[in-house]
């Protein structure tokens, strides 16, 4: 909310095309503060193009904001023995932390599969499964519950309609980023398509990067685990004595 | 206000969590017990990572026990001998446990073991407490005499007798041992400091008094928590300090409060209450199992079995 410092980044496109996406983002980096309870991203951009418009199929913009993929296990319980346990488990290869895809139309109707299938765009497309055990047949569900329960947190989006082109040269979306963010690096895709084809595409990067207390802490456990540690036992202690001393003062009076 | 907490990397409201802080304190003190086996399945609750929960909860209940410890030692309700006596088998039984608790890991399934040990210590330490103290309150109702003694005969018939004053006993240190042994092991298991054992098996295997009891057992558990903390904080990173730090600000005071609110019950009466406070949170996690769960998928890390 508070990351509105608009940093308008003209950054290079890439030449040989008939058009070209100028990208602005409100920021480039996501900074994790202590008191960080999600944030709004704004993406806006133009159209950029050397001679007037020869299709008739409108533009329409599809932004894809990603944060890093990672291997993940999905379980999945059955009950056993009266009880709920996890039974079946299948890895997924690589899923993105978190994925928010923005359109300025239906997705089905601006993006045909095979050109889906060629940007892996959509969310399903952008999770790698390889393969589930043999033992597991239906392994798309796996795949379904993460989509299904990252939907739920807000992890991945898909919004469509939110992106608004103004006559086929401007647009712009706000993407909301939510508070359970992990730190990594991020990467904005644009793609421009016309009658579901891609017609040009744009990549930014995006650092989302925890700073000030919440660095120094993470850092701290990573690299010097056994000074956080007792620095955790001695607060605690303190802690502890520091409520009973004021305490026994509240009770003399 | 909301809070990012650096470890768990999720982002919670800063009352909720001094709330549930001082609302677990005030049991702590109450009954001796850390707090552990209920604020543990509450942080759950609200989103916690359950790896960051259960190390975090550690590091807690380390300054809840010591806040409690200290409003019980001005009591003289600490019985320091008995507690190092157990301390020496609550160390060697939490490092025991951090072992078994590794081995279950590399097989999987540790999650549902973690669970069926809650249902079980909890469900048995809670009706036997229930049912017991319940005879109690009846018994002293009918004749308003101290009931009789029970006889232990083969806690005195062991060897290496030790007399702890502050208890008025002559026993066996090994007894002790024992129970801190095994007390340390489920600690260590379960991610809790074990009070809830610990305090049931000081009055009915040792004998010692009920008042006596709860300032010992915070005593003792103030190291074992200790130990488990930093167990974790250099093997697993898993120990949030933000996290703590809010937990035992509301922790600590709901501990001085908690102690204050005890001196008022009856032995009798807070042991019925510490039994049915077990037996609510182990048949909610019983009906956890048992219930089809509303998501039958969950999403772990990867490289785990």
């Amino acid at each position: 909310m508070f990351l509105r410092s608009l940093v308008l980044l003209a950054l290079m496109a890439l030449p040989l095309k008939a058009e070209e996406v100028v990208l602005g983002m409100s920021s480039d980096t996501i900074s994790i503060t202590t008191n960080f309870d999600g944030s709004e991203l704004l993406i806006f951009g133009a159209v950029k193009r050397e001679e007037p418009i020869q299709s008739t199929d409108p533009l329409e913009v599809i932004i894809a904001v990603q944060g890093p993929k990672e291997p993940l296990m999905i379980r999945r319980k059955e009950k056993k023995f009266g009880i709920w346990v996890n039974a079946d488990a299948v890895e997924i290869d690589l899923a993105p932390s978190f994925y928010a895809i923005s359109t300025s139309g239906p997705f089905s109707e601006i993006l045909s599969d095979i050109e889906d299938l060629r940007y892996k765009i959509s969310v399903p497309r952008a999770i790698r499964s390889v393969g589930a055990p043999m033992t597991v047949v239906d392994s798309q569900s796996f795949t379904e519950a993460l989509i299904r329960i990252r939907s739920n947190n807000g992890l991945y989006q898909l919004n469509e309609n939110s992106v608004s082109v103004d006559q086929q040269t401007l647009f712009r979306t706000a993407i909301s980023l939510p508070a359970n963010l992990t730190e990594g690096d991020y990467f904005t895709r644009i793609f421009l398509t016309r009658g579901g084809k891609v017609v040009s595409s744009f990549e930014a990067e995006l650092d989302v990067r925890k700073v000030g207390l919440e660095k120094f802490l993470f850092n701290l456990s990573r690299q010097q685990p056994l000074v956080y540690g007792i620095m955790s036992l001695a607060i605690a202690i303190i802690a502890g004595w520091g409520a009973s001393a004021i305490f026994q003062v509240f009770r003399r009076q | 206000m909301y809070i990012y907490l650096p470890i768990a990397e999720v982002s919670v409201n800063a009352f909720v969590l001094l709330g549930l802080g001082g609302l677990v304190g005030v049991l702590s003190g109450m009954f001796g017990v850390g707090g552990g086996f209920l604020m543990t399945p509450l942080l759950f609750f609200i989103g916690i990572p359950p790896a960051v929960a259960v190390a975090t909860e550690a590091n807690q209940i380390v300054a809840s026990s010591f806040s409690g410890v200290l409003a019980h030692v001005k009591r003289q309700t600490v019985d320091f001998k008995m507690g190092l006596v157990l301390l020496v088998g609550g160390l060697v039984g939490a490092a025991i446990g951090v072992v078994i608790f590794n081995y279950l890991k590399s097989m999987g399934q540790v999650d549902l073991l973690v669970k069926l040990c809650y249902v079980a210590f909890l469900g048995i330490v809670g009706t036997l407490m229930f049912i017991e103290s319940l005879n109690a309150i009846r018994r002293s109702k009918k004749i308003s005499t101290v009931s009789k003694r029970r006889d232990r005969s083969w806690v005195h018939a062991l060897p290496f007798k030790m007399r702890f004053r502050t208890s008025g006993l002559y026993i066996s240190v090994i007894p002790p041992v024992l129970v801190g042994l095994f007390v340390g092991i489920l600690a260590a298991i379960m991610g809790v400091g074990g009070g809830f054992v610990m305090v049931p098996a000081m009055i009915y295997i040792l004998g010692m008094p009920t008042k006596v009891v709860v300032g010992t057992s915070l005593f003792q558990i103030i190291f074992v928590t200790g130990f488990t903390t930093l167990l974790h904080a250099t093997t697993n990173y898993t120990v949030d300090m933000a996290l703590a730090v809010l937990l035992l600000i509301g922790g600590v005071f709901g501990a001085q409060i908690g102690a204050r609110i005890g001196v008022y019950l009856k032995a009798e009466q807070l042991r019925i209450l510490l039994a049915l406070m077990v037996m609510a949170v182990c048949a909610k996690l019983a009906l956890d199992l048992l219930i089809m769960p509303s998501e039958l998928y969950n999403i772990g890390a990867a490289g785990g079995h």
